[in-house]
């Protein structure tokens, strides 16, 4: 997936809040807890082992934020399917084939010159998985959780992003089974961008709400 | 409940901190716990509604202290014992003392199972009470159980902007009634409601089902 997202500098082994050295006997302990119930599970006949890998495959290779992206870039270039998006999004978004799973119920969000849109779950870490594919990890931490209901500008500075002070931010907490879907804004200059080029501007993050889409697109930081 | 899980509103986390890529499981374990939380919820016993409230359910300094695919094993253990599917000896030894009583979801059904997904929305005989434009306060109350009303809304007023249907009630549902339902809607709080003077102005959305909501 793409690594455009990211502004800050983290150590190599800072992908995760226990990866810690100090944390290694934790990792062991679970990494045995969790083989110990897959084989149960398997031996049980519960769990079919190749469907395991059908799941994680689907995840990692197969649906993931490009989907959002082609969706994104053809509302840019196409003001009827926009149209069609906002009035019926489940539908218009099935249209790709993007359905099933954390996305049976879609809304989509426009963000306009006057409106930027962020989405979260306070209560767990829901996701318009069809969209987008898995959340990243910041998504279901407690910072983003805890802090995009009562301190949205202060989460947009974590990612370096700053809105001007008459745009009205409005925060969707997912709280029930509609997941939600920012349309970002189409960057000024992408006048003689394919629709597949545009695709490739847009973040996963701007379709959470937590970036607005550059054109040229954003750096990647070096490593 | 009032658990550690509802967290909006909450401060002292620190800042969101982005990763420099993202990888989509950190580890064989977290692919594990997530594959075998989706096999298992596959066998068709219980609702996500269930599944939330496992995870819910945990004392609130372990929930904290938990990594996110922590609280996926503990739920899909939780649920694995509490359905009768594995016992508690079990899932001690790691050793099966008799086969299991459904039948696992075969890798062949997997992408269509993801595909069609479960639809939450129901027909129900009576009319929605609320209408677009209603002003409706969030009904103060603390529940023991499942309820996918935040505490920070619990009090307040906002405005219903969308009526999504009637959908299966997550506080039902996470009993075991996944039958249940009641008409959904969005309702849209200023923020200076919720938030006082600490307030950025702006407004939050939420999506809250009717018996959450009274007429105000």
């Amino acid at each position: 997936m793409s690594g455009h997202d990211h502004h800050h500098h983290h150590d190599h082994d800072h992908h995760h809040d226990h990866d810690h050295d100090h944390e290694h006997p934790r990792l062991s302990e679970l990494q045995l807890r969790v083989k110990a119930l897959e084989s149960l599970l398997v031996e049980k006949g519960l769990v079919d082992p190749a469907a395991l890998d059908v799941f994680v495959d689907t995840y990692e290779t197969k649906v993931g934020p490009r989907n959002g992206a082609a969706v994104v870039a053809k509302a840019w270039t196409d003001p009827a399917f926009k149209k069609q998006l906002l009035e019926d999004p489940s539908t218009t978004i099935k249209s790709f084939g993007f359905e099933g799973r954390q996305g049976e119920h879609m809304v989509v969000v426009e963000n306009t010159d006057t409106v930027h849109n962020l989405v979260v779950c306070t209560l767990c870490s829901c996701y318009p998985w069809p969209v987008l594919g898995l959340p990243p990890v910041w998504y279901k931490s407690a910072p983003y959780r805890s802090r995009a209901v009562n301190d949205p500008r202060g989460v947009l500075a974590d990612f370096g992003t700053a809105l001007p002070d008459d745009v009205e931010i409005r925060v969707w907490d997912s709280t029930a089974e509609m997941r939600y879907l920012v349309l970002p804004q189409r960057p000024a200059g992408t006048e003689d961008l394919s629709e597949e080029e545009l695709a490739d501007l847009v973040t996963r993050n701007s379709m959470i709400g937590v970036e607005t889409v550059q054109y040229p697109a954003r750096q990647e930081a070096a490593e | 409940m009032n658990g550690a899980h509802d967290m909006g509103g909450m401060h002292g986390f620190g800042p969101v901190e982005d990763e420099p890529v993202h990888p989509i499981f950190h580890g064989d374990w977290e692919k594990k716990a997530f594959a075998l939380t989706l096999a298992c919820g596959g066998l068709g016993q219980w609702s996500i509604d269930e599944a939330r409230y496992a995870r819910e359910r945990q004392p609130p300094a372990q929930y904290l202290d938990n990594t996110y695919y922590e609280q996926w094993l503990h739920g899909v253990e939780t649920m694995l014992v509490e359905k009768g599917l594995v016992t508690p000896e079990e899932l001690e030894t790691g050793k099966a003392a008799g086969p299991g009583t459904v039948p696992a979801l075969p890798a062949d059904r997997v992408f269509k199972a993801l595909q069609q997904g479960s639809p939450y929305i129901r027909e129900v005989p009576n009319a929605p009470l609320f209408a677009v434009g209603s002003t409706v306060r969030v009904r103060t109350f603390h529940p023991s159980g499942h309820t996918r009303a935040p505490r920070y809304l619990r009090g307040h007023v906002g405005t219903v902007v969308m009526h999504h249907g009637a959908h299966v009630f997550a506080d039902t549902s996470a009993t075991g009634d996944h039958k249940t339902a009641h008409h959904l809607y969005n309702v849209s709080f200023a923020a200076d409601e919720l938030w006082g003077p600490q307030s950025q102005g702006g407004a939050v959305h939420a999506d809250l089902w009717e018996p959450y909501l009274e007429p105000a």
